[in-house]
């Protein structure tokens, strides 16, 4: 016996592209005409490989990268920065916004903290520098050497972390990864606040 | 564009909104209505009033048959069922065997990979310090490996399994294509696994939900059409005439699971903002879209079946299944509120996330209203505990997630580990219970053997439910905590951090616990499949292969 009333499947695909329409395609159009906010520069190439990193490593399950408004959250009197608009992101492939904070924001941490070696020992022992840390520690971004050899970056830690003899040494991609943290520097005016305002929408703010 | 985004929205709004009522009015003058027999097409004739769970021992069986005797009165149920009928079920399940069991076999081994690298994860949060050395144990690297081996090994393949043998046991016809479903599954397989082992080298794509890097994800569309095409080609050919509401909820998945992964997979085509509305879009309807039909096409099949009487409200169950299409399908972006999207999308999707309560309350009345007065009936049947348990669970995420979505709720609840306890609570409370309630069910039927210790499925179910309430209400109650103190601008970040810390170690009991109970049934699932547990009186489902119909032109 051969039954064609397969409708219900049409109505259910229907009803999704309808949901696709809504979701995706409508907003692509809006999100089209933004433009890169005018302060934001490329990241060069040393910056996108760390960003790779931060990807490999999985940075984003842990740390969003989208300051909230301070009508929301306390997000400006932390530091992490003004509310971002659609212009911070449009270098950013793949998104990294991120949805947990069990660590701080990240996408002003460029700004905080500009010091190489505080994130390279961070990035070794976060307890080193701080100590109520819960990130993981990440040795295998570094290496163990008897003694340094000529262009090793060698990180100084404090004698609690530092090994019994011998240097510890970043490994480039972990000089790449830094480079990229201290690249996340949202601290030019934006052209596009108030970018969520109830009464703005994106067309009155944008140029 | 403010005008036009306005009357974008309320026109969305209303165009739903007029769904709904066509939908009403269609079911209330009777333009669906399918008679008074439609939900009765899952049982053979005389069966009504006769209790089905092959999980139960005969002593169980008896108890659940008396049971259920005294509280409903059927004409035929003292009259046994036609042994013709018996005979061509333990046909059409011969039929299945192969491509079924070996989907629920293989989602059985990434349920197990899948809770230790949540458990490792788990603990990491408060032993920083452990695993570290090698990339491949770092923490950003095992929770993706966590999710997606629940998600894509777990869930969805126990899912596909369960229906598979759903489809061809509600309309009683042999499963078509049985070849190809199996052949669909060593890709799935070889999908996972080296989807798996991609992200433990450090090739995850970075996309949350999506992390398999492109040709596993092109592996899975391949692999899922050759599991999903024998579906659809079984409903086609099918011997009974109405569609009960499980397959609905089964066809469906099947074709908007290959939308939603195409569309959110198609490579370089979003950037920034519009890849994390795609990214949210996409990973909040693989729950809605893909892994709740199996749930809910379980929930309906077994909890009739089981007691031996229909649905509570066929009607009812229509509102459920078109509300979740209509509404589910626009939730996703309650993900980003308060981040850098266009504030009317975010909008519809709160919208639509309040809306979820129609079909919510419609499925849990018609599920609850079905138990009411046989809650003892529990007892007696494992299948009935397990899926019972998942479907109040539905009801409990369901209304958590709608309530979760309001603006002022939100604020608190996100970027917390309330999202997380959330997401357990969606997945393991619900849909996981009633995979494991239909696994109860269904492996007998396929190995013709019984469950060799009974024991064991009590000891797993108090495992996992103690876990996923452990789980749930510590991490939650964490979460909000957590989420409290960040919002306060008084209190520095840390205070958050260090709030969480007793409701994390409560969270690695509740993952243990869970996990002990994944090791227990997989266990037991090993001795019931190699036939060596103690014998008792097996082989409980005898087979006969039916004599070979001649053709009647022939």
């Amino acid at each position: 016996m051969k039954h064609k009333n397969l409708g219900f499947i049409i109505a259910a695909l229907g009803i999704l592209g309808f949901a696709t329409l809504l979701l995706i395609v409508i907003p692509s159009f809006q999100l089209a005409e933004i433009k890169a906010e005018e302060g934001l520069k490329p990241y060069t190439e040393i910056e996108l490989a760390g960003r790779g990193i931060y990807i490999r490593e999985g940075c984003v399950y842990c740390h969003s990268q989208q300051p909230r408004d301070p009508r929301q959250a306390p997000d400006k009197a932390r530091g992490w920065g003004r509310p971002s608009t659609p212009g911070d992101y449009a270098y950013d492939y793949p998104h990294l916004l991120g949805t947990m904070r069990t660590g701080p924001d990240l996408f002003n941490i460029g700004v905080r903290q500009p010091s190489e070696e505080w994130h390279l020992v961070h990035l070794y022992q976060p307890r080193a520098v701080v100590s109520w840390s819960i990130m993981p520690a990440y040795p295998f971004l570094f290496e163990r050497k008897p003694e340094a050899e000529a262009g090793d970056r060698v990180i100084t830690l404090p004698p609690l972390y530092a090994p019994a003899s011998g240097v510890v040494v970043a490994k480039p991609e972990t000089i790449a990864l830094v480079a990229y943290l201290k690249a996340l520097k949202r601290d030019y005016p934006s052209t596009q606040l108030p970018f969520r305002s109830p009464r703005k929408t994106v067309e009155e703010a944008s140029p | 564009m403010l005008p036009t985004v306005s009357i974008l929205l309320v026109f969305t709004f209303l165009v739903s909104i007029a769904g709904l009522f066509v939908l009403i009015w269609s079911i209330s003058s009777g333009q669906l209505s399918m008679g008074p027999e439609a939900p009765k097409v899952i049982f053979d004739e005389d069966e009504l009033g006769h209790p089905e769970d092959p999980a139960g021992t005969k002593a169980q069986l008896a108890s659940l048959e008396t049971t259920l005797q005294e509280s409903e009165r059927y004409p035929h149920a003292h009259v046994s069922i036609h042994s013709q009928d018996l005979d061509e079920r333990a046909e059409l399940d011969h039929l299945a065997r192969q491509p079924v069991l070996y989907l629920t076999l293989s989602s059985l081994l990434w349920l197990i990979v899948g809770s230790i690298a949540g458990l490792v994860v788990s603990i990491k949060f408060h032993a920083p310090d452990w695993l570290v050395d090698f990339g491949a144990l770092g923490f950003g690297r095992l929770r993706p490996v966590h999710l997606n081996a629940v998600i894509y090994g777990w869930i969805s393949m126990v899912g596909m399994g369960v229906s598979l043998w759903l489809t061809s046991r509600i309309l009683r016809t042999p499963l078509y294509g049985a070849r190809w479903a199996v052949w669909g599954t060593h890709l799935w397989n070889v999908g996972v696994l080296a989807g798996l082992v991609s992200i433990l080298l450090g090739h995850s794509t970075g996309i949350e939900w999506l992390e398999f890097p492109i040709f596993v994800d092109l592996l899975f569309v391949i692999a899922g059409a050759m599991i999903g095409l024998p579906i659809l080609k079984t409903i086609q050919n099918r011997r009974v005439h109405h569609l009960y509401v499980s397959i609905w909820y089964i066809g469906a998945a099947f074709v908007w699971f290959p939308v939603l992964f195409l569309v959110a997979n198609i490579p370089d085509q979003y950037t920034g903002v519009q890849h994390a509305i795609v990214n949210w879009w996409f990973a909040h309807n693989v729950l809605g879209l893909w892994l709740t039909p199996f749930g809910l096409a379980a929930a309906y099949y077994f909890i009739p079946k089981i007691l031996g009487k229909p649905i509570h409200s066929y009607q009812l169950s229509l509102l459920g299944f078109w509300g979740l299409a209509l509404f589910y399908s626009q939730v996703g972006l309650h993900h980003l509120i308060g981040g850098p999207v266009p504030t009317w999308l975010v909008t519809l999707s709160i919208v639509s996330s309040v809306m979820m309560v129609v079909p919510v309350i419609s499925v849990a009345v018609n599920h609850h209203m079905t138990m009411l007065g046989h809650f003892r009936a529990l007892r007696y049947s494992p299948t009935l505990a397990f899926v019972v348990t998942g479907a109040m669970m539905y009801t409990l995420v369901s209304l958590q997630g709608s309530l979760q979505s309001l603006r002022t709720v939100n604020t608190v609840s996100h970027f917390t580990h309330a999202t997380v306890a959330h997401a357990h609570l969606g997945v393991y409370g619900f849909v996981s219970f009633i995979m494991f309630g239909s696994l109860y069910f269904i492996l007998p039927r396929l190995t013709r053997w019984e469950w060799p210790f009974p024991r064991l499925i009590q000891v797993h179910y108090v495992l996992a439910l103690s876990g996923i309430l452990v789980y749930f209400v510590f991490l939650s109650i964490g979460g909000v905590l957590q989420g409290m103190k960040m919002l306060d601008a008084a209190a520095p970040f840390q205070d958050s951090v260090l709030v969480t810390h007793p409701y994390l170690i409560a969270r690695s009991i509740g993952g243990g616990l869970m996990t002990l109970g994944h090791l227990v049934f997989a266990y037991h699932v090993v001795v019931l499949v190699k036939g060596s547990g103690p014998a008792r009186d097996r082989p409980r489902f005898a087979y006969r292969p039916q004599p070979k119909q001649r053709g009647a032109g022939a």
